[in-house]
């Protein structure tokens, strides 16, 4: 019975998606901006948004957190605008504003009436090139980052440990050196430092700009050539090469231990390929692999440790293919009570033995590939998230025929592909294993 | 890494007035009230399930029984077990959760056109037939346990369970939902079956769908999912009295940053000024960026990265609520802005700027609540639980711009009590 629904599921897909797909329209600036357009006339709504290719893992060496107190900065006034009054007209005309900073990525957005779209770009495009920044409010919002930093990582013991096993992961690439900053470094971020990037990345040329909701796409190019089309290219923008990672040769440990820790877990993370443009194929294999592996209740380390074996809580796979350079494939195994971290550990490494020589469950892949066709579906009830995740792979290296391509790159995955992938990446001297711990004891148990 | 992180505004909403979106009060042939917009450009259907009442339907000793019971209604139903169930769901690509909270369990599922009948009927045996084994139920439990002891030492959870024991006396509010590591422990199959058969009946149930569906397709759907609920469940609690007294409570904690929550009595929802008190709640404190604790405890200072105050009115009681987090030697400044805003702005009042400025905010944001199916179908049950009509889409933002100036500050002397205000603060803060 289930087959035949797929079947039928899957023709009627296939056409949607070919719909969906005419939903975006995309254009390129003279000055180098590219404009992506996604159409949703549901609601009176639009979400204005603009990414720049340009991140943490862009900043110099010693200035760990600049990109993300820059982005903060951005609120402040401009040569036209008063410091607080870009999010306080925001607010005037019923919308909302925020702004995120990831490794690749800053990206600043507005979501209010589809009218009202012409102001949003007149004040994006005018903090693009016309920041205005005083030594007063650097210091204050210095202070703001690091109480922010204080609430998501010092407070957090997973969030500490996550930073360690990223900086024993890279030992070269700026992925090794968290979003947010180390703190020490964040403490002695200037105005220079601040302006240095701002100068360098914040250009027409270096940017994205998608606009997805109740919108025609012809109106948005002529809005975009009129407020963002008028600024200047930065002819010295170069390619983001930044340092790579060397061979790794050695599988690293650590354990990380905390008073704070109620809930040990052990997990751990492989170096593992992203998704390059034209070159997908390795990428998808490896969603799917992680799918498969710890993506749901039928996943297989699901099954084993949790059903079978009774030996965890939560078990889990991720991989994120959408990234500028080496991304990584992780595990995560949170153990019942009483069942210590080692246990816990041998058993995830069973589970990944056992996959690779049994091979893949073809009903259970079945079930993924059906479950990824419906997504592109369930994602049309939202343009905000069709409009990050163009966004993001737009920033993260690849084209909009490459965003447009993967889910018929995910469909045409095969097992040989997906056991292939699974035999390159769980190579374990390109990993790291960390415990989190409450107290030493457990941890020899 | 977000500039600042929102806070959900604990109101529920109505349909902007707006053409092309008409929302239908159907009545199925089984008599299960539901509320419609059909929407067929997207092939699928959000559909949304409340049943009033939620985790304080808890039984005294059995604390967690309804939340547990929740987590298990996916775990094995008719004569599929739990991983059955999962790859059944799977094929289908249907996407079911299922949620307790103080007053209300939550359906939420998403199907596809083409296999909405297989879709539902799952749906349905996982609410009326669940099996609620023990090997789920042991499972499902220890999940539940982790989560509880997890909880135990974060700061945010720590705070929260503090100010509810200070505000809620003996009532279930006062405790939180998941229950404690022993209580959970204790809970028997009957305890689950118990909490099953007082908290999911036709007496409670609330529906709203929005999708490619028709009112005569619905219908039918809608009684062979919920046609077989019991008529009738448990007695909702009683009303809680409000137990705080004002003052600063200190849990220690060795975090670096300290975590406040503070609070003290709210507004109810059916309250005549409560568009009043919710303006002024946007210009104190709800109103993000342009709050006035934003600006002075943020944004002046750079004492922390979010202050935020909320209403909060729940079935059985209403709070007004704030939380704000600082380094441990900055928290005390944190708290004193805080209290001396809350005092200025209960003598003082707001501006007509100010208020002008909240009611552009409001009223221009109300439209772009309404963006997918999904977020249709969670308001309109919203709507139904709050004993909201569908006449109020067209009234709600005229009844927004009808507050007057000497309202809100009326409002803001009754309901802002610097001196009643409760402060707890998780930490090793200094100088409190």
């Amino acid at each position: 019975m289930s087959r035949i629904i797929a079947l039928a599921a899957g023709l009627v897909m296939t056409a949607i998606s070919v719909q969906a797909q005419e939903q975006v329209s995309d254009f390129q600036l003279d000055n180098g901006m590219q404009v992506v357009v996604i159409e949703d006339h549901r609601a009176p709504v639009v979400m204005h948004m603009v990414w720049y290719r340009a991140g943490s893992a862009d900043e110099p060496a010693g200035a760990s957190g600049v990109a993300h107190f820059l982005e903060h900065l951005l609120f402040k006034g401009t040569d036209t605008m008063e410091p607080g009054e870009f999010s306080a007209t925001v607010a005037a005309n019923g919308g909302r504003d925020n702004a995120f900073t990831s490794y690749d990525y800053t990206a600043y957005f507005q979501r209010v009436a589809a009218d009202r779209l012409e102001l949003m770009m007149q004040m994006e495009s005018d903090r693009m090139i016309n920041l205005r920044l005083g030594e007063a409010e650097i210091l204050t919002e210095r202070q703001v980052i690091i109480e922010e930093r204080n609430q998501r990582t010092e407070n957090s013991p997973g969030a500490l440990m996550r930073e360690q096993l990223s900086a024993a992961q890279y030992y070269n690439h700026r992925y090794g050196v968290p979003i947010i900053g180390w703190r020490h470094e964040m403490e002695t971020l200037s105005l220079e430092d601040a302006l240095a990037y701002y100068r360098t990345y914040y250009a027409p040329n270096n940017a994205a700009l998608i606009v997805a909701g109740d919108v025609e796409p012809d109106e948005v190019l002529e809005l975009a050539k009129t407020y963002y089309g008028v600024l200047p290219a930065n002819p010295d923008l170069g390619p983001r090469n930044r340092t790579q990672e060397p061979p790794q040769t050695s599988a690293r440990r650590m354990v990380f231990e905390d008073p704070r820790v109620a809930q040990p877990y052990v997990t751990r993370s492989y170096l593992a390929p992203e998704r390059n443009p034209g070159d997908q194929k390795t990428a998808a294999a490896l969603t799917l692999l992680a799918e498969l592996l710890g993506g749901g209740t039928t996943s297989l380390m699901n099954e084993r440790l949790q059903f079978e074996q009774k030996l965890a809580v939560y078990s889990g796979a991720h991989y994120r293919g959408s990234s500028l350079d080496q991304t990584t494939f992780d595990l995560t195994v949170v153990p019942a009570q009483g069942v210590t971290l080692e246990d816990a550990e041998a058993a995830m490494d069973a589970v990944l033995v056992e996959f690779v020589e049994a091979g893949v469950n073809s009903q259970h892949l079945d079930r993924i590939k059906m479950q990824l066709r419906a997504s592109q579906i369930y994602e049309r009830d939202s343009v905000e998230s069709m409009a990050n995740r163009y966004g993001h792979a737009l920033t993260s290296g690849l084209g909009i025929e490459d965003v447009q391509a993967w889910p018929d790159v995910l469909q045409a995955v095969t097992e040989e592909d997906i056991l292939a992938a699974a035999r390159m990446v769980f190579d374990e001297r390109q990993s790291v294993t960390g415990w989190l711990t409450g107290v030493s004891a457990e941890v020899t148990q | 890494m977000m500039r600042f992180v929102f806070v959900a505004v604990m109101m529920l909403a109505a349909l902007p007035a707006r053409a092309g979106v008409e929302i239908k009060e159907v009545t199925t042939p089984g008599g299960i009230n539901v509320w419609l917009v059909e929407e067929p450009s997207i092939p699928f259907v959000a559909l949304e399930i409340r049943f009033r009442g939620g985790a304080s339907l808890d039984v005294e000793g059995k604390r967690g029984a309804t939340n547990l019971m929740v987590g298990l209604l996916e775990e094995g139903a008719g004569d599929l077990d739990s991983q059955g169930f999962a790859k059944a769901t799977e094929a289908l690509a249907a996407q079911f959760s299922y949620d307790a909270s103080d007053d209300a369990i939550s359906v939420s599922a998403r199907f596809l056109t083409e296999n909405r009948r297989e879709a539902l009927e799952l749906l349905r045996l996982s609410l009326i037939e669940p099996t609620f084994d023990d090997v789920s139920l042991n499972r499902v439990r220890g999940q539940v346990l982790a989560g509880i002891r997890s909880s135990e030492k974060d700061p945010n959870d720590i705070a929260s369970r503090n100010f509810d024991a200070l505000a809620f006396g003996d009532h279930p509010y006062s405790t939180a939902l998941e229950g404690t590591v022993q209580s959970v422990s204790g809970l028997t199959r009957q305890d689950i079956v118990d909490a099953h058969a007082n908290a999911l009946a036709r007496d409670r149930l609330y529906v709203s769908a929005v999708g490619d569906i028709t009112e005569a397709e619905l219908g039918v759907l809608l009684d062979d999912l919920l046609g077989a609920l019991p008529q009738t469940g448990a007695p909702l609690p009683e009303r809680a009295d409000l137990t705080l007294s004002g003052g600063t409570t200190v849990i220690d904690f060795d975090i670096p940053q300290s975590v406040a929550l503070f609070g003290h009595v709210g507004m109810e929802r059916d309250d005549d000024d409560f568009f009043a008190a919710y303006l002024l709640n946007t210009i104190l404190g709800g109103g993000g960026f342009e709050s006035r604790l934003m600006e002075e405890v943020r944004v002046k200072r750079g004492l922390t990265y979010g202050v935020y105050s909320y209403l909060v009115p729940k079935d059985l009681a209403a709070l007004y609520l704030g939380s704000v987090s600082s380094a441990n030697d900055r928290i005390a400044e944190a708290v004193e802005v805080i209290r001396s805003e809350w005092a200025r702005t209960a003598s003082e009042g707001v501006s007509e700027e100010e208020l002008s400025k909240a009611k552009a905010l409001l009223t221009g944001a109300y439209p772009l609540r309404f963006d997918g199916n999904g977020s249709i179908a969670r308001i309109m049950v919203g709507m139904q639980m709050e004993d909201l009509g569908v006449d109020y889409i067209a009234t709600r933002n005229d009844q927004l711009n009808a507050v007057t100036l000497e309202d809100v500050n009326r409002v803001a002397g009754e309901l802002l009590q610097p001196e009643a205000l409760q402060f707890v603060v998780v930490g090793k803060p200094q100088g409190l």
